[in-house]
């Protein structure tokens, strides 16, 4: 300090010293603070546990052609449909230009037969309709989400409502022609 | 004002001189000048501090009774309910507790737009409110979903699921949220901690808020400034007696709830316990939020949807520069005063709509009261303040009455020992 006093050269040279170390600290600090906000951030996202429980397997032979069942996976249900001829041509013939989500039947079932789709409109997150014999369906023989309206057709996309697109088609391999594993 | 007073109490006085929580307590809410025309509506931020109070007290008891778990959340409600000593009481406190506080910040809200309290100076104030009511709502609907009844997990649903809107990163954030795939278990334990933590948060700011109203004082229904202290009495007696008899009628209609009606406010789905396969036919939620919900599902589109609804609340945030009228108090703005309870009608017709299912005329009515909604802020009262005419309000609050030679002001006695 009292060099300082004495020389106003020093003087300036201290004081860019100064500047430079408060920056540099300043920016550690700050940077410091800000890479540990990630642990903190990333602590919330799913635990290994919670990804490890992410595959399901589910026997097909005791399906019916026209029934549906619901299975849970990662605390979701999916919808299984075994479906009739008739549902399998409605969805094949559709103009898919015209649909709010446009996707090919063909690229949403790997066996024509066999509909897979995590049960959960799109919307909001409500569990559509459709699943018992006895509930309604919407207007496109699918399923009908009960919360906002959206209606769903027999290849699982949006076809009316608020909902933005179709019913997702989750990950699956056939194991063999009874057993099929979703995840 | 009067300086700090020469307290008779020797320990006082010690702690005094080394920290002033007595004086300050003297000079903001004894000897505190406010407004001497405030009516009743004034009642209501004392109001919504008592409720404030007797949630975080009984939430605190509650929290020693309540097991933040998907497999025993449901009975350790059940359980308070049925077994725990009081439990009943404490559990319907803090649920119509909560009604109470938004019924009361909404009448807050709709006195501070009546009498233009939000204009300068105290546009920070009406800020910091408007973070106080945001605060309030997500910690409403968290501990909503504590109970993890049907309705807890269905709005814990279709809230989270708000955010997959946001393009792109949507997915990803709802992911986060939830800890997992779904609502689950990670996403109980982390709305319980932000259950607990946001009301403390909450009263902070609302420490914030009276701090900034003391700077430049209550409006008043007149909507003038003081001009000195014929303008004025002290907060005690006059307040304190004034806001006690408001949190009587406050508390006879919060016992009236808890005692007799205690579940009239709650939705009979929420005594199922969660099922995360099966969707309730009729999702509502608490009617403190049906106007919000109503706007959500007026509009056909999802990401606009989310948009509106959350632009809903941040318009409030601006209304301080949207209004362009000098005149502060709609008793002096013949024009806005109609527009005022347009806009008091439009809310609840909003809430009756967010009650019912978004078909036929209830989705029409929804769609003309979400586009008044945002006429009103947007184009209403901007408009207003440069083509109506205001009449005159009064040179100072003492005025109208001074004029008649009719002088009721207790004013010249307040220092003295009506005490």
């Amino acid at each position: 300090m009292a060099e300082t006093a004495q020389a106003p050269e020093t003087q300036g040279d201290d004081e860019t010293k100064r500047d430079f170390l408060i920056l540099a600290t300043t920016a550690v600090g700050a940077l410091g603070t800000a890479l540990f906000a990630w642990p903190l951030i990333d602590s919330m996202n799913p635990a290994a546990d919670v990804l490890a429980l992410s595959s399901a397997e589910v026997d097909l032979s005791s399906i019916e052609e026209g029934q549906s069942v619901t299975i849970k996976w990662r605390g979701r249900p999916v919808f299984v449909r075994r479906r009739t001829q008739a549902e399998i041509d409605e969805a094949g013939s559709i103009k898919i230009i015209n649909l709010p989500d446009p996707e090919d039947d063909a690229a949403r079932a790997q066996r024509p037969e066999w509909l897979i789709l995590v049960g959960v409109c799109t919307h909001l997150g409500c569990i559509p309709l459709g699943q018992k014999s006895t509930d309604p369906r919407g207007e496109f023989g699918g399923w009908f989400c009960p919360c906002h309206g959206s209606h769903y057709d027999t290849s699982g996309r949006i076809r009316k409502g608020p909902a933005p697109k179709n019913l997702e088609v989750p990950v699956y391999t056939f194991l063999d022609d009874n057993t099929v594993r979703i995840g | 004002m009067s300086s700090a007073p020469e307290f008779k109490n020797p320990i006082v006085r010690w702690i005094d001189y080394r920290l002033p929580v007595f004086s300050y307590m003297h000079e903001e809410y004894q000897n505190y000048p406010m407004p001497k025309n405030l009516n009743y509506f004034w009642n209501f931020g004392a109001l919504a501090t008592i409720a404030l109070v007797l949630l975080l007290v009984t939430g605190i008891v509650l929290a020693m009774h309540y097991t933040p778990h998907v497999d025993l959340a449901f009975d350790s409600v059940e359980r308070i309910r049925r077994e725990v000593n009081f439990g009943w009481l404490l559990q319907y406190l803090h649920a119509n507790g909560a009604s109470m506080f938004f019924a009361v910040v909404y009448i807050h809200i709709f006195r501070g737009i009546y009498y233009g309290s939000y204009k300068a100076p105290r546009e920070l104030l009406w800020i910091l409110g408007v973070v106080i009511l945001l605060a309030m709502m997500a910690t409403a609907f968290m501990g909503y979903v504590l109970p993890w009844g049907q309705m807890s997990f269905w709005a814990a649903t279709v809230i989270t699921n708000l955010f997959s809107a946001i393009p792109g990163i949507g997915e990803a954030i709802v992911t986060w949220l939830w800890g997992g795939f779904s609502v689950d278990n990670p996403t109980l334990n982390r709305f319980y901690a932000f259950h607990y933590l946001l009301p403390f948060v909450l009263l902070g700011v609302v420490i914030l808020h009276v701090i900034a109203l003391h700077v430049h004082g209550s409006n008043n229904p007149d909507g003038i400034d003081l001009t000195g202290p014929q303008d004025s009495v002290p907060f005690h007696p006059y307040f304190t007696a004034k806001d006690s008899v408001g949190t009587g009628v406050f508390l006879l209609i919060l016992a009236a709830l808890v005692f007799y009606a205690p579940n009239y406010l709650n939705h009979p789905d929420n005594t199922i316990p969660a099922d995360a396969l099966q969707t309730p036919a009729h999702i509502v939620p608490e009617w403190y939020f049906l106007p919000f919900y109503a706007i959500l599902r007026a509009i056909p589109d999802k990401l606009f949807g989310v948009i509106a609804m959350f632009s809903s609340i941040l318009v409030l945030f601006v209304l301080p520069w949207l209004d362009t009228a000098k005149v502060r108090s709609a008793r002096y703005r013949p024009l806005f005063r109609w527009f005022f309870w347009l806009l008091v009608a439009d809310s609840i017709l909003l809430g009756a709509c967010g009650a019912n299912a978004p078909e036929g005329v209830w989705l029409i009515l929804s769609r003309a009261g979400t586009a008044y909604y945002f006429l009103h802020f947007l184009v209403v009262i901007p408009a207003l303040g440069l083509l109506e005419t205001p009449r005159t309000p009064p040179t100072s609050i003492s005025q109208p009455v001074l004029a008649t030679g009719n002088d009721p002001s207790p004013g010249a006695q307040a220092s003295g020992g009506n005490q």
